[in-house]
């Protein structure tokens, strides 16, 4: 315990094929200390924890910049081995656990105690019999230091969320040499009186001299239970503070930031939109979409407007138009130009003329393996009956009229290819949205639904793309949802941004609003709408 | 360069292999002086009596499922129909209509009726594998079998009372070689059937051919078609096909339904072409080479087109009609074709699963 | 009172419970029962009929449960196993090696071939993982096929090779081979006593081994096993003691032991293992556990002495040896999971992505399974051939994998899960329905024919309805487990 710090992290830089994800970032935790990193989608959160994981992912493409030091001493991590080695635990959003198992299995998984054996002696050690009493007093030694009381030879399978949770912290805190624990957002799966004691937990393992990463979103949680934070933004490094020093609205500010590019030049808005003319009505909308639960929205759409829906990943902003249209099970009502809309019947919304673009554009988005001219004229010919020619008494694909209307996409939405039979699958990530958009657009829709429409596209694409938006909306009249993760985005091209935090609307917002709000809304605190908006 | 790795990535390595061992079994045929053209009637036959059955591979992995390892609900439909067709004398009803008309009421008789009962065992069959994804190829492989040792013991005891059926010495159930002499054996073959080089050359079974020929037409027009179009997209990808309304288990019920259909009327030619309807368990092994037939022309689990179905067909029929000769003359007098038959096939689809979905899911 | 009502429910959802878990066993059993009835034998000649299938059947078997628990599903593949004893077995024939030397011979062939089948076995499983069950069955026939052009066609016709016991037409091994000469009943006629001594002998160098090896590190560890030497040693001697009476050396030192005398020395060796380890050991028994030994044991010789059941005990003879492989290899099956080894097995077996991250090298040990099977599998036909003493070259192994599958289904296996027990109770269901079938198909049709069909049906009928009931589950469970937290759905960091 001669060094200040645990663990030091300085100048960190990190590149991805050329795409600078971290910039000089610099960490340091004290021992005993619970340290919050925080950030919006992208800041560089994960990346970082994974250099000081020594994951795979960062070696295989091309390691890191910088240095980190495990009390006081320079180390190279390059395996997650080796990160257990330095005493750096960590415990995974994902859990690790295995449910046929016991809790005693699922906490030394992998770490087995043993006791030699002739045939071991023979033939390797992996003969060696479990010492299966070592076992059990050593989880329940670790159960009892997090106040797990269950018994340690429980099957982990029936176990409530929070229980396996704890049994996967136990795990870590049975490693011997300890120094360091990384919870990754640990509470986005908890009920809150799971995540309370969570907390408390945090608390008694830091107690015992253990430092504590803990990756969050909630800044109420922050306030509570850390000791000083860094926030990080856009992969560069803010600023590191103690949590006594600030306030709430001052870490949201410091996580959101003002950005100064503009994405979307500014177009003529000859626009009347009547707030009281609703295309689009959510009354206590539910969607059970693992991941992106949505529970319980109020949401109003205008005819005409642009609609952002924002908000941090898994608290439920995906999951709305994915319900609207039927992929996972939603309940409540849904009202659409005055007809309501049977989720359970698959294809409802599509037939009333709700196009969606969705944000798993190669999931759910297209059919990789199949030409441009398939992927655009494919929903027409199913919902529409279009790009069919008429035999008598079967209906025949018309490739000439397909070919024809791929080619004029192609042309006005410069999607840049060999030509209509090339694959999607061989084409960019922004000739590929271009391909979902153009699909969308070869249908006669009245709502267009586009999700994360610049994700994973390069900047130039992503400009085009955004202003193809606001001009199919201003010169068709067309309405239109736009849901991303990047804040920026949505303020540059929405009417209004609806916030959406835990399954609900926590803020509806203008795109001039300060950042504060934004911050505030996204860490789930409900603040002042924007009801009457821009009208 | 570059390209030319990359396209060395996609070769189809056991399928290269095939081709160039068929090649060399003609090449040796011919060192070995055998009468090749005799030989090239027989690979059309065949060519055209299997052509049918692996057709019925193509809707069943255009719709997701993968190959139809469970063909022989479809050939056991198929041999039921003929079975019907046999027993209530179709042919002597068709006859009294128009002399000559006989073995085509039955023949087409047999293919309507079986196809209605594989429409029906389809649709209930494709309702299982809606319940399995995702083991879609064990799952078939086992139905299959156990099927037909059910009918196995459905055919032993089955009242049929035309004497062709019925075994020689009269006792209840099928025989285990019903000839089809007198109701449709060979009515395709023969039907337009030409000598090419007069008496001794080339025997070309226009009929058959056509009728297979028009088969992968029908299946090509209707992959053409709205509901065709959307098969093809719930098997390629099935949440794409969701987000676009279409409802994924359906398709790949009719994918089944079509496959175990075909299944059927494959059957019901290669029984008029091989003149004898064998029950019981000649069925056992069909599916296999079905499937590596369809696997060699260049198909994949997840992938297949009609062009496949034709050339697979034939170089497997090919391959396994030009080795029994070649092995003999050069291995003095054994026929090693049975064998090699086994490893090509079994070879073929084992690589065919080391590529498959399944192979990539590895992480589920 | 309303304790009682309680335990009540209890018990009679328990039953429930019991009886919808073993549905499958229960089905069979009433199927055996119906066919029993309806075949009108007696019950000694079926019962030694199972008795003799069982000791051919077991250990093919049990080799597929390490694999099971390894998440690869029923190991068809099997076959591969089989194939490399049926290779060994030519060799020792050639080479003119009878008996019991003949047999280990065989195993010393058997082995490393076994083991370089079962390696590449698994290393086509980790290319096939998800579909491992099919991909078996038809390396299974793809296997046959290579299997048959090397015994027809390589021998004799590629390689010279000259042996008139083997050859027939000049190239190409005969059809059906006859180990009446060579290996048959090598191990079968080894006798009580001698397993026993063989037995006494491993436990004293076992037992020495890990003293001077100092594996023991315990006080107490090394008292046990010094307790486990002397008794061994006296246990040796007094088999010497005891050959010397003459009723006793009928009983003991013959080739085959009656089943009757079997179940005797089980239950007084049942009975004292108990005590021993209470009293000798200090080991953690509950007194419940030590009357009911003794319960059951008084109830089995009792038992044993009524004539209806005297007279079936005694009819059947069984083989010491056989039977005392078949416990080696259920023995062998809980001491590899008890390992390292095994845990990691089991791991993987859950799960693959677990298991990874927990630094387990899941391929190496799907291998490793893979091969452990194999083998198991190689000496589980060996042992199945010098029983049956005459083999089908060709065709021998092809449906070893099937039968072996569908008897541990049958015994309450699934594909994710399988144990000793399972298998002991499959083979006995199984085999007892392989008898009956056909004699009650008789009775009733008048005709056996349809026995086949009705057997082979029942086969596939268990692995198609067990493998659909597997997927379904597996379906269900996915859906669930989707419903667990997935976050990377939208870290565009990584």
């Amino acid at each position: 315990m001669s060094a200040e710090y645990v663990v030091k992290m300085q100048n960190i830089s990190k590149e991805f094929s050329g795409n600078r994800v971290l910039k000089d970032v610099s960490l340091a935790v004290k021992p005993g200390e619970i340290h919050a990193l925080m950030g919006e989608n992208g800041a560089g959160k994960s990346t970082l924890m994974n250099i000081l994981f020594g994951m795979p992912a960062i070696w295989n493409t091309g390691g890191y910049e910088g240095s980190i030091e495990i009390d006081g001493q320079e180390v190279k991590i390059d395996s997650p081995q080796k990160a257990m080695e330095c005493g750096i635990g960590m415990v995974h959003q994902e859990f690790m656990l295995i449910p046929g198992f016991t809790a005693t299995e699922n906490i030394k998984l992998g770490r087995e105690d043993t006791v030699p054996t002739v045939a071991s002696r023979l033939l390797g050690r992996s003969l060696e019999e479990l010492d299966r009493k070592k076992m059990a007093s050593d989880a329940r030694k670790a159960m009892d230091t997090i106040g797990l009381g269950i018994d340690e030879n429980t099957k982990v399978g029936g176990l409530p969320v929070g229980y396996m949770q704890f049994i996967e912290i136990a795990r870590e805190i049975d490693k011997t040499g300890m120094k360091l624990l990384i919870f990754d957002e640990p509470t986005a799966v908890l009920t809150e009186s799971e995540a309370e004691r969570l907390l408390r937990t945090m608390k008694v393992i830091a107690s015992q001299g253990i430092a504590i990463i803990f990756i969050t979103h909630r800044i109420d949680e922050v306030i509570e239970v850390a000791d000083s934070m860094t926030i990080l933004r856009d992969g560069t490094f803010i600023d590191r503070i103690e949590t006594k020093d600030t306030t709430a609205a001052r870490i949201a500010e410091l996580m959101i930031g003002r950005k100064v590019e503009k994405l979307v030049d500014e177009t003529e808005d000859h626009r009347e939109l009547n707030k009281d003319d609703v295309i689009l009505k959510l009354r206590d909308y539910r969607v059970d979409m693992p991941g992106e639960t949505v529970r319980g929205v109020d949401l109003d759409v205008i005819r005409g407007e642009i609609l952002g829906i924002g908000g941090l990943a898994g608290q439920g902003k995906i999951g709305i138009p994915n319900g609207i249209l039927g992929l996972y099970d939603s309940s409540g009502t849904i009202v659409f130009d005055g007809e309501s809309i049977d989720t359970k019947k698959l294809g409802d919304a599509l037939k009333k003329q709700i196009v969606f673009v969705s944000e798993d554009r190669r999931g759910v988005g297209l059919l990789l393996e199949e030409s441009i001219e398939q992927n655009i004229v494919f929903t027409a010919t199913q919902v529409e009956n279009k790009f069919l020619k008429n035999y008598g008494f079967i209906k025949q694909y018309d490739h000439a009229a397909a070919k024809k209307h791929a080619e004029d996409m192609i042309r006005d939405l410069d999607i840049r290819c060999v030509g209509p039979e090339q694959p999607v699958g061989s084409l960019s990530g922004g000739n590929q949205q271009k391909v979902c958009l153009a699909r969308a657009l070869t249908l006669n829709s009245k709502l267009l639904i586009v999700s994360e429409p610049t994700r994973g596209i390069d900047i130039g694409a992503k400009k085009l793309v955004l202003e193809l938006l606001v001009k199919l909306n201003r010169e068709r009249g067309l309405t239109i949802i736009v849901v991303s993760s990047e804040l920026n985005e949505l303020r540059s091209l929405s009417d209004r941004i609806a916030i959406v935090s835990d399954g609900r609307v926590s803020g509806i917002l203008r795109p001039d609003d300060s950042d504060a709000d934004f911050g505030l809304a996204m860490s789930g605190v409900k603040v002042g709408g924007a009801d009457d908006g821009k009208a | 360069m570059e390209k030319l790795k990359a396209s060395m990535k996609h070769v189809n390595i056991p399928r290269l292999i095939i081709i160039l061992f068929f090649l060399l079994i003609l090449l040796l045929a011919y060192i070995n002086g055998i009468d090749v053209n005799s030989y090239i009637g027989s690979i059309l036959k065949y060519w055209g009596m299997w052509g049918i059955l692996v057709l019925a591979m193509v809707p069943s992995i255009k719709c997701g499922i993968g190959p139809n390892f469970g063909i022989s609900l479809g050939i056991v439909c198929g041999l039921l129909g003929s079975l019907l067709a046999v027993e209530f004398g179709i042919t002597a009803w068709g006859d009294a209509i128009m002399p000559g008309f006989g073995p085509w009421a039955a023949i087409f008789f047999a293919m309507a009726l079986s196809a209605v009962f594989a429409w029906v065992v389809g649709v209930l069959y494709g309702k299982i594998l809606n319940c399995v994804k995702g083991s879609e190829m064990t799952v078939t492989t086992y139905i299959g079998y156990s099927f037909i040792y059910l009918m196995c013991i459905v055919w032993f005891r089955a009242p049929f009372q035309s004497g062709e059926i019925k075994w020689p010495i009269g006792a209840d159930g099928v025989r285990n070689a019903v000839s089809m002499d007198t109701s449709f054996g060979e009515v395709l073959n023969d039907f337009m059937g030409f000598y090419i080089g007069g008496e001794k050359g080339i025997y070309v079974p226009t009929g058959l051919v056509l009728f297979f020929l028009l088969c992968c037409l029908v299946v090509y027009i209707y992959f053409r078609s709205k509901s065709g179009l959307a098969i093809t997209a719930a098997g390629s990808n099935p949440n794409f096909a969701r987000a676009n309304g279409i409802n994924v288990d359906k398709m790949r019920i009719k994918g089944i339904a079509i496959s175990t259909v075909l299944g059927a009327i494959g059957i019901v030619v290669y029984t008029q072409g091989f003149g004898i309807l064998q029950a019981y368990t000649a069925p056992l092994t069909m599916g296999f080479q079905c499937v590596a037939a369809v696997l060699i022309g260049g198909a994949t689990t997840g992938k297949a087109k009609i062009s496949h179905v034709i050339l697979g067909t034939f170089i497997f029929q090919g391959l396994l009609i030009l080795t029994p000769p070649v092995s003999n003359k050069m291995l003095a007098g054994t026929d090693i074709s049975d064998t090699m038959r086994q490893i090509i096939q079994n070879g073929v689809i084992l690589y065919a699963l080391t590529k498959a979905k399944g192979g990539s899911s590895n992480e589920e | 009172m309303k304790n009682n009502a309680e335990t009540k429910i209890s018990f009679g959802s328990y039953v429930k419970n019991a009886l919808f878990n073993n549905k499958v066993i229960i089905l069979f059993i009433v199927l055996c029962v119906a066919c029993i009835m309806t075949a009108n034998t007696s019950m000694s000649y079926i019962a030694s009929e199972v008795f003799s299938r069982f000791g051919r059947n077991a250990c093919l078997v049990l080799a597929l449960i390490i694999p099971c628990l390894a998440g690869l599903g029923m190991n068809f593949g099997i076959v591969v196993g089989a194939i490399a004893a049926q290779i060994a077995i030519f060799f020792v024939v050639h080479w003119g090696f009878t008996g019991i030397g003949g047999f280990l011979l065989c195993t010393l062939l058997s082995t490393p071939m076994a083991l370089l089948f079962g390696w590449l076995l698994g290393i086509l499983y980790n290319k096939t993982k998800g579909s491992e069950m099919v991909t078996g069955l038809i390396l299974g026939f793809f296997a046959d096929g290579v299997y048959r052009l090397f015994t027809l066609y390589i021998i004799g016709g590629v390689i010279p090779y000259d042996d008139p016991n083997l050859l027939d037409r000049g190239f190409g091994l005969r059809n059906a081979f006859d180990l009446s000469d060579s290996i048959k009943y090598s191990l079968d006629d080894i006798s009580f006593v001698t397993v026993f001594r063989i037995l006494m002998i491993f436990i004293i160098v076992l037992q020495l081994v890990s003293l001077v090896m100092g594996v023991k590190k315990t006080a107490e560890a090394r008292r046990e096993s010094l307790i486990k030497l002397v008794s061994s040693a006296v246990g040796l001697v007094l088999s010497f003691v005891l050959m010397a009476v003459p009723g006793v050396a009928s009983m003991i030192g013959g080739t085959r032991i009656i089943l009757s005398d079997t179940l005797r020395i089980a239950m007084i060796v049942y009975v004292i293992s108990v005590l021993v380890k209470k009293f000798v050991f200090r080991k953690d028994v509950k007194g419940e556990d030590m009357i009911k030994a003794v319960v059951i044991a008084a109830l089995v010789i009792g038992l044993s002495y009524v004539p209806a059941i005297r007279n079936i005990l005694r009819s059947i003879s069984i083989s010491a040896c056989t039977y005392a492989v078949i416990c080696l290899f259920c023995f062998f099956n809980n001491w590899i999971l008890d390992t390292k080894l095994g845990q990691d097995m089991r791991t993987v077996g859950q799960n693959r992505i677990v298991a990874g991250s927990a630094g387990i090298n899941v391929d190496r040990i799907r291998i490793i399974a893979t091969c452990i099977s194999t083998v198991l599998a190689a000496w589980g036909q060996m042992i199945y051939l010098q029983n049956l003493g005459t083999f089908n070259t060709v065709q021998q192994q092809s449906n070893v994998g099937l039968y072996a599958v569908a008897a541990i289904l049958v015994g309450g296996a699934s594909v994710q899960k399988a144990n000793n027990k399972q298998a002991i109770i499959g083979v006995v269901l199984f085999h007892t329905l392989f008898v009956v079938a056909p004699l009650a198909a008789t009775q009733i049709i008048g005709d056996s024919a349809i026995s086949e069909y009705i057997r082979m049906f029942i086969c596939y009928g268990v692995i198609a309805v067990s493998l659909a009931m597997h997927a379904w589950k597996k379906k269900d469970v996915a859906v669930k487990g989707a419903q667990a937290p997935i976050s990377n759905v939208e870290a565009g960091e990584l």
